[in-house]
């Protein structure tokens, strides 16, 4: 069953082995050449669970992957269970709400200790589960880099992400995610990303109103 | 803007190796569209002897803009030039041109942001409304859509633009430009005639593009000399323009736009346009390709977005008309702009 049609892939949920199960299926592109498109498709279809499994080793619960399929370039992986945080961060309460969101500063943190930049961090990217673990999915964007610029980009998306899905309460999520963020990767660091998102969003370039 | 009597802008280009003049009519009647273009010897643009180059044909292109229309200096109620962004010393040649030529006529002076001006004389050629545009050129590799006021731009180069690494590709491969068939149009003969595909770096990073690793990879196969220049030159193209396909691709999922506009000098390719059209077709938008007059530097995409900035009030007093070298695309307020 098609539940995610993307620009770059479509997602199913599937049942494999008496497993539910997703399968993430990178599209072939009309308009580039075969075998281009064949070396795009499988190196992606490569790097993704590779990254995912470097994310598990920075201790960042992801989902297992069961099988990688190269020719095809389709991934077969855990359906994790639970809700997109995106759906549940608003009904939350006040405390919850920031330990959440505090939870996921210190998730983010390990990453980028580790040299891992997800790339697409927003709150549909994340799944709560019903024994309150955070699961962060799609990788499908996420590069390595320890490059203080990436990382701020990185957090500047979900800085975005909040203000565009959870307005009421953006400020405060975000300003837990860098405590948590903070006390995961050090004051003096995580002073330094945010000093980068700002340059960011000096730049304009990400600046809705001026 | 006054209705009563004919209004016509002049418009000066000199971003590059491009110095451009055209007379255009307020309702965006292309008079005249003069150009002349720098052609070094060897190797890219030196910044300083295109200036120079500019300098010895500014009065040569003026008089040629008016000589092709029945205008009189003294009809002209508007002077835009372009100020930026560009190499420095071409900017202030045409900054002082036009600096000089306001003063002269007594008539008010509008500074233009290039990028702006591409997609302007873009969509007024072609009729585009509210397009997604990839704006490829030898300076510039930009996707951007129009958005909350501005020109946002969603994609670009982090470091070379694509026009450039096949300029460069191609003057290492010992090829040379002549009038009228530039290096891009050079490497699009040859790539026709490869038969293998060659795996080379393909670097989209999000949104954004990079193409230094991808000559630097290439030029090294050619050096390596069991590779076939026909196939190096068919190579570069599809990984080059598949990554700008992506880019643009997602930026039309994005933000649904109807359109895609392709401008800028590489906009000529046709296997670019080929992939793009397919891009389009799947998101059900209408690809416009700007034809090559206007794709490339000129002055008329200057002179366009002069009168759009004029009816919208913008002007720069000359004493405040610095270049801006660096001036991004969504730095501009667009109050023009319907959306």
């Amino acid at each position: 069953m098609l539940i995610k049609k993307g620009a770059e892939a479509n997602l199913y949920l599937e049942e494999w082995h008496n497993r539910k199960v997703i399968m993430k299926q990178r599209l072939p592109k009309k308009y580039r050449i075969q075998e281009l498109d064949k070396e795009i498709r499988s190196q992606r279809t490569m790097h993704e669970p590779h990254i995912i499994h470097k994310a598990k080793e920075a201790g960042v619960p992801t989902p297992t992957i069961f099988m990688v399929d190269l020719a095809e370039a389709n991934i077969i992986m855990e359906a994790v269970d639970g809700k997109q945080v995106k759906q549940v961060l608003n009904d939350l309460s006040s405390e919850e709400r920031l330990r959440l969101s505090r939870h996921i500063g210190e998730l983010i943190g390990r990453l980028h200790n580790n040299g891992i930049i997800h790339g697409d961090l927003t709150t549909s990217n994340m799944i709560l589960t019903p024994y309150g673990k955070v699961v962060f999915v799609d990788f499908g964007l996420s590069e390595r880099s320890t490059e203080l610029e990436t990382k701020g980009v990185d957090l500047h998306l979900m800085k975005r992400a909040f203000q565009s899905t959870h307005y009421k309460y953006a400020k405060e999520c975000f300003e837990a995610v860098m405590e948590g963020y903070a006390e995961v990767v050090g004051e003096g660091e995580a002073k330094n990303v945010l000093e980068k998102i700002r340059e960011i969003e000096r730049r304009g370039r990400y600046v809705s109103e001026r | 803007m006054r209705s009563s009597i004919a209004s016509y802008c002049l418009g000066i280009e000199s971003t590059a190796d491009d110095f451009g003049v055209a007379i255009l009519s307020f309702d965006g009647k292309v008079l005249s569209n003069a150009n002349s273009a720098y052609m070094p010897e060897k190797g890219g643009i030196h910044p300083r002897e295109a200036a120079r180059h500019h300098a010895e044909v500014a009065k040569k292109t003026l008089t040629e803009a008016f000589e092709k229309t029945e205008i009189k200096p003294q009809d002209i109620s508007l002077v835009a030039f372009s100020q930026g962004p560009g190499l420095g010393p071409c900017l202030r040649t045409g900054a002082t041109t036009a600096r000089a030529l306001a003063s002269y006529l007594g008539v008010p002076l509008v500074g233009v942001n290039h990028c702006v001006a591409h997609i302007e004389i873009g969509k007024l050629v072609t009729g585009a409304k509210d397009p997604v545009t990839l704006y490829v050129s030898g300076g510039n590799t930009i996707v951007s859509a129009f958005e909350a006021g501005r020109y946002r731009v969603f994609g670009e180069t982090l470091d070379i633009a694509v026009g450039n690494c096949l300029d460069v590709f191609a003057r290492e491969a010992g090829l040379s430009q002549k009038k009228g068939a530039p290096f891009g149009a050079i490497v699009e003969e040859i790539a026709r005639k490869g038969k293998t595909f060659v795996s080379l770096p393909y670097t989209v990073k999000g949104m954004d593009l990079s193409f230094s690793g991808l000559l630097t990879a290439t030029v090294q196969l050619l050096h390596e000399k069991n590779n076939r220049l026909e196939d190096l030159c068919f190579s570069l193209q599809e990984v080059a323009f598949s990554m700008l396909t992506e880019v643009t691709e997602r930026a039309l999922a994005h933000t649904e736009k109807p359109e895609v506009l392709l401008t800028g000098g590489v906009a000529a390719n046709k296997r670019l346009q080929s992939m793009l059209n397919v891009v389009a077709e799947e998101h059900n938008a209408r690809f416009c390709v700007v034809p090559k007059e206007y794709a490339l530097d000129n002055g008329a995409m200057i002179a366009w977005a002069g009168i759009l900035a004029y009816k919208s009030n913008i002007t720069v007093p000359v004493e405040k008309s610095f270049v801006k070298v660096k001036w991004r695309l969504e730095e501009v307020y667009a109050p023009w702009v319907e959306g």
